[in-house]
Order: structure tokens, then sequence, then C-alpha cells
């Protein structure tokens, strides 16, 4: 589903950062990965590639087998097939809930307004908060907010959704709330990518977990290796730190 | 002592004292714009002033010669009357249709008054006022739509667009308007063959679009880049996302400087006087130098500005406050 083939990406702001070196994985349809690493690691520039919402500066990108990095690929398109979920939810503050979901449907799938306004009402029954369909996202707490960017994801019926931090942001009460609502698009067979720093749902939920550093894939492996035998000297102070 | 002191602490004296101060210094100006004018012997003339807005203007028909009356034609409020006079020439006389009390076969003399009327015709002041509307209102539509434009090119990568936009803001930003329209009048007029009126406008327009544009640019950049970010995660085009995301939000934050911009917009019209245009101010001046009235019409010009910028201000302010539901 997701093949990445040799990336590199340096960034050139005031110091030359290299954010991703050499970095190559696969994510099978229906796989839940995690990416976890310490900050600055380029766990989220990664991710941010998967979409093109961050260029490549080598190396080779292929959603279900579309070259992300062939200037003649239709972006729009791919991406209409990939969900993201931010750390900071970036729902739209001028449209009510509703209409945070219901306008990719209406504007890129070019769905009926009726169709679309079911599907949105739908997914937010899913999500758990239906009744705050006509709020506006100002009048939501965090985890809410968060639920609701994920039906807007979830609204393209995306072949795979990519997570970025998406509990950093949030009150240590509402991470439940979001760690839920994706823990039942696993258990549902989507294709997930998910950078994050909660050890517990990659270790539950996730097929393998990558621990990345300095812009390299570390070590990658399954929730039982990465926590319980890591080979990599990096991997296990990281863990110590963290767990 | 400490009572007087109490009391002086007391907000709700403090905000009386308030009150009074502004009114009384109110007050002082009206007396003393009063009296200062009775210095100079000016002889007021306010009852002058009115015609200028609205007059009544008397109107005759006159029978020309001897005739007959042939046929009446009525067309919606008027009608013509045909006549026939004894050199068996018809002569036609327009006039409304409830006046009429002659009927086919009526004998008319020379001289006779066929209809006599009184009808309101706009005074120079509100023709200059009229015009100062026509001309804002076009130039604040086509400033937003240039401003735009400008705004959108100014913040994309490609150069082309990017230093063409920055190239023209700046000419603009750093030449006088003034002689913008001069140039605009008798150079852009000439070549493209553009009456004075859509040289102003233009003129105007070309004027307000470089500085919308600019604030355009300033209420898209202050959106947060992740919008941008989620919109387009979501397969929305470039397009799509300015349109339905980016623009509405920016378009909010920058109510207020955009109402400042067209209500400055709206006085600067002032200087298309100088290309013949006769609006508003220009009006005035006329009216001013053949009436000596310069006190009165100018105080009349500027409560007719006001009243423009001021009903400008409050729709603003109308759709900010329809804007901040979702705040």
């Amino acid at each position: 589903m997701i093949d990445v083939k040799n990336v590199y990406k340096t960034f050139y702001s005031r110091h030359k950062v290299e954010a991703l070196v050499d970095v190559s994985m696969e994510v099978d349809k229906g796989e839940v990965v995690t990416i976890i690493g310490p900050s600055g690691s380029g766990k989220s520039t990664l991710l941010r590639c998967l979409n093109h919402l961050e260029t490549t500066d080598k190396g080779e990108i292929f959603i279900d087998g579309i070259p992300l990095t062939d200037s003649k690929t239709n972006i729009n398109a791919v991406r209409a097939e990939i969900g993201m979920v931010f750390q900071s939810f970036n729902l739209f503050p001028h449209m009510t809930v509703l209409g945070n979901i219901t306008i990719a449907q209406t504007k890129v799938r070019k769905k009926p307004r009726e169709e679309a306004e079911g599907i949105s009402m739908e997914l937010l029954e899913k999500v758990g908060i239906p009744e705050k369909a006509g709020s506006f996202p100002s009048q939501l707490s965090g985890g809410q907010q968060q639920r609701v960017a994920i039906a807007r994801a979830l609204a393209m019926q995306p072949k795979i959704m990519l997570f970025d931090e998406p509990t950093s942001a949030l009150d240590p009460e509402m991470i439940g709330e979001v760690l839920d609502v994706m823990k039942t698009l696993a258990r549902e067979g989507m294709t997930i990518c998910a950078v994050t720093h909660e050890m517990g749902f990659a270790r539950t939920v996730c097929d393998s977990v990558v621990f990345m550093d300095e812009g390299r894939i570390v070590e990658k492996g399954t929730p039982e290796k990465i926590f319980d035998q890591p080979d990599n000297e990096r991997t296990k102070s990281f863990l110590a730190q963290i767990l | 002592m400490d009572r007087l002191k109490e009391l002086f602490h007391n907000p709700r004296f403090r905000n009386a004292l308030s009150w009074i101060a502004l009114f009384g210094i109110l007050l002082s100006l009206v007396v003393g714009t009063f009296q200062t004018t009775k210095k100079v012997e000016y002889i007021w003339r306010w009852e002058q002033i009115p015609r200028y807005i609205l007059f009544k203007d008397s109107r005759e028909i006159i029978v020309e010669d001897d005739a007959t009356v042939t046929a009446i034609d009525r067309k919606g409020n008027e009608a013509v009357i045909v006549v026939q006079d004894y050199l068996d020439t018809e002569q036609y006389y327009t006039v409304p249709n409830n006046l009429i009390t002659l009927k086919t076969g009526d004998k008319l003399e020379s001289g006779q008054v066929l209809a006599k009327w009184d009808q309101w015709k706009a005074g120079l002041l509100l023709k200059g006022l009229i015009l100062t509307l026509k001309i804002s209102i076009i130039s604040i539509f086509l400033g937003i739509l240039i401003g735009l434009f400008t705004g959108l090119a100014r913040l994309s990568n490609s150069p082309a667009p990017k230093w063409l936009a920055i190239g023209y803001i700046e000419l603009i930003r750093g030449t006088p308007l003034l002689v913008q329209i001069y140039i605009f009048y008798f150079f852009v007029g000439q070549v493209f063959r553009l009456s004075s009126f859509w040289a102003g406008a233009l003129a105007l327009s070309v004027f307000a679009g470089a500085y919308v544009a600019e604030i355009i640019r300033a209420g898209i950049q202050s959106i947060h880049k992740g919008q941008m970010e989620a919109a387009r995660s979501l397969g929305m085009s470039y397009y799509l996302s300015m349109r339905f995301i980016i623009l509405p939000q920016a378009f909010k934050r920058i109510l207020p400087p955009l109402a400042g911009q067209f209500i400055s917009l709206i006085k600067d019209s002032s200087l298309v006087g100088v290309i013949a245009l006769v609006e508003l101010t220009r009006a005035g001046r006329e009216i001013g130098t053949s009436t000596f009235n310069y006190f009165e019409v100018f105080f009349t010009v500027a409560a007719l500005y006001l009243i423009l910028t001021f009903t400008l201000s409050m729709l603003v302010q109308f759709l900010e406050r329809r804007f901040a539901v979702s705040d």
C-alpha cells in the first residue's frame, strides 16, 4: 500500500538539517504501523512526505502503486485517498462541525449535499459526537475537535489514514477518547500510519513499530520485539527514558 | 475634605463627570464656531442650500400657432398631442398624461398654455453626490478584484507574478494619486479613448487595488498554514482551498482595514474633480464661486461625505457581527 524507497530530505533553514536519510519502509494493506522516536528524528517529516505535504529530495514513494515523486501524478487525486489527522486538529474554524466534514465530499468527490451530510452524520455517530453537528470548532473540547478531524478525514473514504501525533496537544483525560476511535479504525482493517508518543497504543494495537533517530530508521519490527528485545542501543536508551 | 476625596474616587461619580466634560467640550465647539463666524462678519444663508440638492422646476407648454387637436397618443406617463395648424402641418406637444383636459377636435389658440406643472430636479450637490457614489462603488468593486489577484500573485512562488505584483504595488504606493489621475486622464484615456468618468474610475480602482492587495496578502498570511495543509490533505486543489477555506477566514480578519481603505477611497474620489468630473467637492466649489456661500456649501459637502462613509462603516460593522458567529 505504501512503499518508501531510499528517501532523502534536507531542510536548509538557518542551518542544514538532514530530516530523512535513506529511509525505506513498506506498509501493507490493513497494516497498522507506528513511528516512534525522539523529537527532531524526522518521523513527522516522513509522515508528511507520504501525502506530499513535504517534497522529497531523492528517492521514491509509491501509494497504492502510484509514484508520488513523479511530477505527472495528480497529487490531489492521491491525497483524496489518504486521510491525515494533525497534532493541532486544523479544523476549519469558520464552518460548523457538519460543514467541516462535508466540504471535501461535495467539492472534491462532487457528492450531492444531502448524501454527503448523511455520510457526515454517520461518521459523527461513529466518533461519538452526533449532537455537535451544528457547533463551531471553537465550542468543542480538544478531544472532540480531534474526533471531528478524524471524521473529516474518514469522510473521503480513504484507503490510508495518517496520524501525526494526534494526542500530543490534548489534555490527558481526552487522550483516551481519541485513541478509542483509532483503535476502532485499526480493528476495522484500515491501513494506518501513526506518529505517536502513546506507547500503549503502539504496543497493543500495532502490527509493527518503526523507531527513527536523526533522520534514519534505526530499527523496525513487531511491538513485542521493539519494546521487549530491542537490538539497537539507541532504541534501548530511548525506550528506557519514556517507559 | 475627606468626603470630597471619597466622592472623587467613586467610579460612578467619575463616569458622570466624564459625560459632563464631553458635553461641555461639544457645546463649546459649537458656540466657538458660531462666535468665530460673527467676527468675520459672515452672513449665513442656509436657506439657499436646499435648492442645490433638490429644486422645483416649473414647466409650461405653450401652443405656438392656432391649431386643432387631431389625435392624443397616450404612452405610459406621457401623452403626445398631435395638432394640425391652418397650413395643415402637424405639430407635436408632449405633456404628462394626467394633465390632459383636451379631446380630439378641440381648437387651440396661439399662446394658450397647454399644461403647467412642477418637476423635482436634482441640484448640483445631489448630482455630485451621485457621481461620487457611482465612481466609489465602481472603484471599490474593481479595487477588490485587482487587489485579490495582485494579493494572490504577490504570494506566488513563481517569480513572474510575484515581481509583477511587487512592482505594481510599489509603483502605485510610491506616486501621488493626483498624478496617477492625470496620467490616466491624459495618457491612458487618450490611448484607449476613455471618457473622463472611466479614466477617473480606473485611476481610483488601480490605486485602491494596490492597497487592497497588501491588505489581502497580510490577511492570507495571518491564517495558520495548517489550514491550507488540512484542506490540501483532503484532496482539495489550491483553488478550492483558497476559495472555501483560506479566503473566507482571511476576509473576516481583513474587514476592518478593508473598510478603512474604502472610506479613504470615497474621500480620495474628491480628487477626480481635476479632470472635469463634477463630483461632490467640485460641485461645492462651483456653487461657491457663483454664490460665495462657501461656508454653508462646504459644511453641506462635508455632511454628505459623512453620510456615505458612515453608511459604509455601519455596513461593515453589520458584516463583522454576521461573521462573528463562529468565534
